[in-house]
């Protein structure tokens, strides 16, 4: 049985590599794919948009429309996680540990017993990481803000260098996402919420959708930010850069909140109590 | 034999995504733990992307960012010089897509393994089995 999948691949790799001899070999410039709507976009983008990335162009504006969608499948992803995995009834788990921070004593709290005293010097620790993380804990205290910086320059600076809303989103996602590997998933709650991170997820859509029917109030179609320069005081053509920059936004958010949703959900099965 | 290797030189990153993908389509279908099915799927899916990103590459041009001067002048803009950004964007939103579809492919993971408590396929098949019988 074994021999007939690896006979079935085989075959289907043979084929296509039969097929690459038709193709056009690397680097040509007369390829078929660079040869019809690519040179329109790339000598038009600045003169139309007056963005320098063309990349950022082509997503934001010229292909609004896909790219619209494309940020709703991320935010139908984060709600089918949730609804596949979340368990809304809250059953208490019997065994609880807590750390005694000034002595580093572990404290196991069987069923039936309250937690301690509410202070300052007792910390709630997963059941299955016990040991006191110093040097996890402060190398990524360093490395979070940073990065979470850096997303931001991401996001901000699509225009004119490769990034944008996708991978500005992604990098700020994965910063929250290691302040909650390397604390736990409760203390990262107290950060962003799970109700927070549904809100933002809305709310990315809710912007790049909104930017378009902003541009079909002003006039124009859905999703021509030319539009937009009668609010935002600026010629036709920086309109649309500063449009697209809108939706860079939305998009940004909305993936930074999915990626955090679907990391809450894996990580703990939808229970939402301890995580990795 | 020179004309053979200009076609190997000229083709070879086609063949090296083909590999890739061959491993991939492997693990979909030869491997029995669910996890290995996601991680191949994902295979797979890079595969496809750098096949489309090589798709863009021009001989003797730079990336698709422009540069220009503040003033707002800049010099006429040939296509030659820059590399087709039109893979570059599909596969930009494809990269983000495929995260999403881990994310709900683990998700159904997690589903079938509190169901069952085993991720391998053909234990979980015989499970259905006898529940029917």
């Amino acid at each position: 049985m074994k021999i007939f999948k690896i006979v079935i691949v085989l075959l289907f790799g043979g084929v296509l590599i039969y097929c690459t001899l038709d193709f056009p070999s690397w680097g040509d410039p007369q390829a078929p794919a660079s040869r019809h709507v690519s040179p329109r976009y790339i000598e038009k983008t600045i003169e139309e948009t007056s963005v320098p990335n063309i990349v950022t162009a082509v997503l934001a504006d010229y292909r609004g429309y896909d790219t619209m969608f494309e940020t709703i499948v991320i935010f139908s992803a984060g709600i089918a996680c949730i609804f596949l995995l979340r368990v809304s009834k809250r059953k208490k788990s019997g065994l609880q540990m807590y750390r005694h921070v000034p002595t580093g004593l572990t404290l196991r709290i069987e069923e039936g017993y309250g937690p301690p005293p509410d202070s300052r010097d007792f910390e709630r620790i997963d059941l299955m990481w016990v040991p006191y993380d110093l040097i996890v804990k402060t190398g990524s205290r360093l490395i979070v803000p940073f990065s979470q910086l850096f997303a931001l320059y991401v996001i901000a600076h699509g225009h004119h260098s490769p990034g944008g809303g996708f991978q500005g989103g992604v990098i700020l996602g994965a910063s929250i996402i290691l302040f909650a590997i390397s604390n736990n998933l409760r203390l990262s709650f107290t950060r962003i919420s799970e109700k927070l991170a549904v809100l933002l997820c809305g709310l990315g859509v809710i912007i790049y959708a909104g930017t378009g029917i902003l541009c079909t109030i002003f006039g124009s179609n859905y999703l021509d930010y030319g539009a937009l320069s009668k609010i935002l005081g600026v010629d036709v053509i920086t309109a649309r850069s500063h449009g697209i920059l809108m939706v860079e936004i939305g998009v940004g958010i909305c993936v930074m909140a999915v990626m955090v949703l679907l990391y809450y959900n894996l990580a703990s099965a939808g229970r939402h109590d301890e995580g990795l | 034999m020179n004309e053979f290797f200009s076609i190997v030189i000229s083709k070879l990153n086609y063949w090296v995504y083909i590999t890739l993908m061959m491993i991939g389509l492997y693990a979909m279908i030869a491997k029995n733990n669910l996890v290995k099915k996601i991680i191949g799927m994902n295979i797979l899916q890079t595969a496809v992307i750098l096949f489309f990103i090589s798709i863009g590459a021009k001989r003797d041009a730079t990336i698709p960012i422009i540069t220009h001067g503040h003033a707002g002048e800049h010099h006429a803009v040939h296509a030659v010089d820059f590399i087709n950004p039109l893979p570059h964007v599909l596969m930009l939103t494809a990269i983000v897509v495929a995260v999403a579809t881990l994310g709900v492919a683990l998700a159904l993971v997690i589903k079938l393994y509190q169901k069952y408590q085993t991720l391998e396929e053909d234990e979980i098949l015989e499970q259905i089995r006898v529940r029917d019988e």
